[in-house]
């Protein structure tokens, strides 16, 4: 797949409408990586004059802030607003909701600030300006599924409708499952959560959260967040029942139905 | 006998204020141990969450029910706090019913309208002590509150209960008045009281009435119920950025900058003190103020999802243990002018790491608070000390910060393949 990096598009001396922040998951995790590869094809096909940093990207920090290790998070701030502002970067957009977060909202007092959007703000912002056209035989049309609001796209920044809308682009018929919106519950991987062990309990959260999913008896269940997809996935597979829904980032289902 | 007990009224006011005075003074001086942080910005926005979240309760009515019984307790409690003007006013001068000649009509609406509030109130604290003992609601039979914090509901619901009932029965024993709710009782009274009987009643109805309101004051700053005052100035200083964003360490930042760019580093920098909080009073003076704010409600620890699944963490429990640790310090100061250690830290003493260690910083109870607390922020500055200070971090978090520092990726990958993807 032809996705250009800054430094191409500095060497030729030209400049992208928007950066794609691709964050470590989408990068290195292959369950994430597809996600990311729906979304790049989401922005080839609408025609988005987009590039990445490629190697030059690097850990946005928020799991070592999360875990309290300021110093680590600090480091990775300074070098990736380094790099951010070398290139004079104006726009980013993300498919990760910590990224998101980060970048938006704990960057700008260190010096990086930049229009920041999530990438299914971005998928609707580009539905409306009919710049994503889907094919005559919408597969999800009518199909049933359920979002699962990530917490730093939800409570964080109070992004609930943007996914949304998108599925309903699709005639998706959307089901609430009982705890969402500002009350949805958390996937258990934010807070640096997703690279330890839980704490001792009774439950794991992502089983919690997995079997409020499947009591909304959904085809599917769309997730905006490549940490909670995991978690969700997870949750759904220690079950092992066949009927459960698969997992997708709200990314792949609309690269499925685009022209 | 009237100058008598005009000269004990008095005293008694006095006493009453002056107590309460210094009670609240020494409430400001504990939270003032906490570290400055300034939030003083936007004070349009700020009076608009004063009046939205503090006095219009706006995410109470997120459970409706309760909110409009809440209310009524609230309002009903204020205004009828009105009437304590003309009782002190009586109790100084040892008049009776100084206002209702001067304001006729207007003075039977305005008792009528108390007694009904009284009513109301009554009824929705009976309702509260209902639900909060017979009705297992989670967060109420929650270890939490084991020992004093249930009894201190408790004491709040009962005293409320029995304030109102000593208004109605003082009305309703004062032949010279008749009023909406307590001229019912009146006929009872009348039956089973003579004449001196019942002005007995009344005058021991009203003293008892006052002293319970000037001991009920004093009482606000044990209690959770401290909440009634505190939660005005806890959502002025509410944050206003985005809930996902965890404040700044600028010293770090700089610390940084400077080992990044030591061009800019100035010769005579000194070096942070401490980082993190294992302390309370290496909080900022808003986390202590929310803690002396906290209604030990619950609603943090419903929303929970650690607490959900069964681990130990208490958003709730966060704010109880920080409130319980700046008053030991607090009388520690003042038993001894300056804080003389008890071997204890608010950090690992009050609040554990494996309550600390189970937080997803979801938002969850930062999002719930009717009045603006955030455990999370002192979750936050405890795991900050925990990793900074105590290097204390699970073994999986430690290759989580050499995989970041090394390869730019909380995972072990090649900084080289991340873009690996595009190739594929």
């Amino acid at each position: 797949m032809k996705v250009s990096t800054m430094a191409e598009m500095m060497a030729s001396g030209e400049q992208p409408e928007i950066l794609f922040w691709v964050g470590c998951a989408g990068s290195f995790d292959q369950r994430a990586q597809k996600i990311t590869k729906a979304f790049a094809t989401i922005l080839n096909k609408a025609g988005v004059k987009y590039a990445i940093l490629g190697k030059e990207e690097a850990c946005t920090g928020d799991p070592a802030r999360r875990a309290g290790n300021e110093f680590m998070f600090q480091m990775m701030a300074y070098q990736n607003i380094q790099i951010l502002n070398g290139y004079n970067i104006k726009k980013i957009v993300t498919t990760c909701p910590h990224c998101f977060n980060t970048l938006k909202n704990e960057y700008p007092e260190l010096g990086g600030d930049y229009d920041v959007i999530h990438h299914t703000q971005f998928l609707q912002e580009l539905i409306e300006q009919g710049k994503i056209k889907f094919t005559d035989s919408n597969e999800w049309k009518g199909k049933s599924i359920t979002y699962h609001d990530s917490c730093y796209l939800g409570r964080a920044n109070e992004i609930y409708e943007a996914p949304r809308k998108v599925l309903e682009s699709l005639d998706m018929e959307l089901k609430e499952m009982k705890r969402c919106k500002s009350k949805g519950l958390c996937c258990g991987a934010g807070g640096a959560q997703m690279f330890k062990e839980e704490e001792k309990g009774d439950k794991r959260i992502n089983t919690e959260r997995a079997e409020e999913a499947r009591a909304t008896a959904t085809d599917f269940v769309a997730s905006a967040c490549p940490f909670c997809n995991t978690m969700l996935s997870d949750g759904l597979k220690v079950a092992e029942n066949q009927n459960d829904p698969a997992v997708l980032d709200i990314a792949e289902i609309i690269a499925q139905a685009i022209k | 006998m009237g100058l008598i007990s005009e000269i004990i009224f008095c005293l008694l006011t006095i006493l009453s204020f002056g107590i309460f005075t210094q009670k609240i003074l020494r409430i400001r001086r504990s939270i003032l141990l906490g570290k400055a942080t300034h939030l003083n910005d936007h004070p349009g926005q700020r009076w608009r969450n004063v009046i939205l979240l503090a006095l219009g309760q706006k995410k109470m009515f997120q459970k409706p029910i309760v909110a409009v019984l809440h209310l009524i307790v609230y309002i009903g409690f204020v205004i009828i706090n009105i009437e304590l003007l003309e009782i002190i006013v009586d109790g100084i001068f040892g008049t009776h019913r100084v206002f209702s000649e001067s304001m006729g009509e207007f003075y039977t609406f305005l008792i009528n309208t108390f007694e009904i509030l009284a009513l109301l109130v009554t009824i929705a604290c009976v309702i509260f002590l209902i639900r909060r003992n017979n009705i297992k609601l989670k967060r109420f039979i929650s270890k939490d509150l084991e020992g004093w914090p249930r009894s201190d509901a408790n004491y709040i619901l009962i005293i409320e209960i029995l304030l109102m009932g000593l208004f109605l029965l003082m009305n309703a024993a004062d032949h010279e008045v008749s009023f909406i709710i307590s001229k019912n009782f009146t006929p009872w009274l009348t039956a089973n009281f003579d004449q001196d009987q019942l002005f007995f009643v009344e005058k021991t109805a009203w003293w008892i009435h006052i002293i319970g309101i000037y001991a009920f004051m004093n009482y606000l700053p044990y209690s959770k119920h401290l909440h009634i005052v505190l939660a005005f100035p806890n959502a002025y200083y509410a944050p206003l950025i985005p809930s996902g964003t965890i404040h700044n360490m600028p010293d770090i930042q700089n610390e940084v900058l400077y080992a990044m760019q030591p061009e800019l580093a100035p010769t005579n920098a000194a070096a942070p003190e401490s980082f993190g909080a294992k302390e309370a009073t290496e909080l900022s003076w808003k986390n202590l103020m929310d803690a002396y704010s906290c209604s030990e409600c619950g609603r943090c620890t419903d929303a929970c999802p650690a607490n959900n699944t069964g681990k130990l963490l208490s958003p709730r429990k966060i704010m109880m243990a920080t409130r319980d640790r700046i008053e030991t310090i607090s009388k520690n100061i003042e038993l001894n002018k300056v804080f003389v250690p008890d071997g204890k830290t608010l950090l690992h003493d009050y609040i554990t790491v494996e309550e600390l260690r189970a937080c997803t910083t979801c938002n969850a109870c930062v999002t719930e608070c009717p009045i603006s607390i955030s455990p999370l922020d002192i979750i936050i500055e405890l795991r900050r000390s925990l990793v900074m200070e105590q290097s204390n971090a699970p073994q999986e978090w430690n290759s989580m910060f050499s995989n970041i520092e090394n390869n730019f990726a909380p995972w072990k990958f090649s900084p080289d393949d991340r873009d690996a993807w595009t190739k594929a």
